[in-house]
């Protein structure tokens, strides 16, 4: 394996960050502050708690897989589609890698920074609400597979757009409303049969709820459950980028 | 001599077609030697990029078969790429990127150390010591085409392409990158570009390839190439016009200017006689009064054109 050359795009990558550090760790901070100032404070004061855990608390594990997601898929999408827009992306194919070298560079390195985000929410939240985590490693644990697989399924919608509205397209029509509708904020517990059975298809709802077990140990469906979905996506992520560069996909004619 | 002449690329039946049904190249075999320089010489479409970018890496062979210091470009890439340095046709360079910083980033995606001595070595070679830490996209255009010279040798590779490497350069940046194409290969570096400019083959190349169409034509020693296929002229201005050329000179290739003041003879370097006494003599004997003589050898550009025309008459 060329080592050299996973280091050498894991810090540019990480250099790139670091040029845009302010918006990227100063956005999420500021709307996770509004969230706990509206949903925490405003409304939360008037919602009862939810299996024991006031609504302040039990938002904080949602929020941050929110930004997660989102942070995951701009950065590693963008991190490859850019060379690609410039054309800098020759450089990357003629060099002696393999898809093994390119993924750990670029996936590593947006893991990275969604990790560090990850983090920086976690503690900007333990200024608003009392958080005792109940499993710290599990609690780790799924952070760090979350970013890592998200940012594997950034990477692919970064390989496929070829345009910059393609790039935004899977983020704000898929991506959100599957968080927003995954129990970010709320139990399904608290829906209809109906939803509740509808919601058991959507794939982010088995990362909230593991996550959220992971601090609170209540989930909405078993954490096992949670664990082998997470995994599933993650071999899925990467089956389909190893198909990509095995096909040379709009990277090699 | 005898490394010199051991091919350090060996190119056999190689073809590509694109995706669209384009067939870009037309079973290709070339030997390239340890440490020459080869001009690839070609119009625009022929095929020139995309043989450089099949023996990079940058596209796939449809059939054939590349080896690079003895390494097949599919089964061993690694091996094969980090001994190639590529130059891009197009300025592509990323929009933030600081100098140093992309060319040490260079050094390492092809599998080198960082060595920060080295980078500012070639950095300097490229007179681009004060440029170091500026972003790429303030340069100028020919201080990016250094950039990208830069970027290619970072790795110092022992093969290096050039693609287009003079489109829209000034004159200095030119005689630069010649200075240190020369460079290049005193340290044994191997060095093929493409080129539509026949000036350029024609300073710093040892051979010439003429790709046209997706077909080498023709390749050789560029000495060789201009007197193979060079043509000579004698041109013999007359003292009085004369309306026609005369019929005891049309045993002769002669050409009569409108005018009917200059001729023009067509003669062939390689042939034992070049018939110029003869045709001076029957001149004299036509009774046509000379002024002036001149004789012209055609140059590498008309050599190209007329390959290219007749492989395209074919």
């Amino acid at each position: 394996m060329n080592v050299e050359a996973v280091k050498a795009i894991y810090i540019n990558e990480m250099r790139r960050t670091r040029k845009t550090l302010m918006q990227s760790v100063a956005s999420p901070v500021i709307s996770t502050v509004l969230y706990f100032v509206v949903f925490g404070s405003a409304i939360g004061s008037r919602i009862e708690a939810i299996d024991g855990v006031s609504y302040g608390s039990f938002i904080v594990p949602g929020l941050i897989m929110l930004s997660l997601l989102t942070q995951s898929i701009s950065n590693a999408s963008f991190g490859i589609f850019f060379p690609k827009f410039t054309g800098t992306v020759y450089e990357v194919m003629s060099a002696p890698i393999s898809f093994v070298e390119v993924i750990l560079g670029y996936v590593g390195a947006a893991a990275t920074k969604s990790l560090i985000i990850g983090t920086i929410i976690l503690i900007t939240a333990s200024f608003f609400v009392e958080l005792n985590i109940a499993h710290p490693v599990w609690m780790l644990f799924f952070l760090v597979m979350t970013c890592i697989s998200f940012s594997l399924f950034g990477f692919i919608i970064g390989l496929w757009a070829d345009n910059f509205e393609k790039l935004q397209l899977i983020p704000l029509l898929v991506i959100t409303p599957l968080v927003f509708l995954g129990g970010s904020f709320y139990s399904i517990d608290m829906l209809p049969d109906v939803w509740q059975k509808i919601s058991l298809l959507n794939p982010v709802l088995y990362l909230i709820s593991g996550f959220r077990w992971s601090f609170f140990e209540v989930s909405d469906v078993s954490v096992t459950v949670s664990l082998v979905m997470i995994s599933v996506f993650m071999i899925a992520c990467l089956l389909a980028v190893y198909a990509m560069f095995k096909t040379g996909y709009k990277l090699r004619q | 001599m005898t490394e010199t002449q051991s091919p350090i690329i060996s190119i056999r039946g190689l073809t590509k077609t694109y995706e669209g049904g384009h067939q870009a190249l037309k079973g290709i075999d070339l030997d390239i030697r340890k440490g020459e320089i080869l001009a690839l010489l070609g119009p625009n479409g022929a095929g020139k990029t995309t043989l450089i970018s099949t023996i990079c890496g940058l596209v796939r062979p449809t059939s054939g078969t590349v080896t690079v210091d003895g390494f097949d470009i599919t089964k061993d890439y690694r091996e094969t790429r980090k001994r190639i340095g590529l130059v891009p046709q197009e300025l592509t360079l990323g929009a933030f990127d600081v100098v140093v910083d992309t060319v040490r980033f260079s050094r390492g995606l092809f599998g080198m150390r960082a060595d920060h001595k080295r980078v500012d070595e070639i950095l300097s070679d490229l007179s681009l010591d004060d440029k170091k830490d500026s972003i790429v996209t303030r340069l100028s255009g020919g201080m990016k085409r250094r950039v990208l010279i830069a970027k290619a040798l970072a790795h110092e590779p022992r093969i290096l392409f050039l693609d287009e490497p003079t489109a829209g350069v000034d004159v200095e940046l030119r005689k630069d990158m010649w200075r240190l194409v020369e460079k290049l290969r005193e340290s044994g570096v191997t060095i093929i570009l493409t080129t539509h400019y026949i000036e350029e083959a024609e300073e710093i190349a040892d051979r010439v390839g003429v790709i046209s169409d997706g077909r080498l034509l023709v390749i050789d020693e560029k000495e060789n190439l201009m007197s193979s296929l060079g043509k000579k002229q004698l041109i013999v201005d007359l003292r009085t016009t004369i309306p026609a050329v005369p019929e005891s000179l049309a045993s002769f290739d002669l050409e009569l200017s409108d005018d009917g003041a200059r001729i023009t003879y067509t003669f062939d370097t390689q042939g034992e006689r070049t018939g110029i006494t003869a045709l001076l003599q029957a001149m004299n004997e036509a009774g046509l009064g000379l002024k002036d003589l001149n004789t012209s050898q055609s140059s590498l550009e008309d050599i190209f054109v007329n390959l290219v025309k007749t492989d395209n008459e074919r």
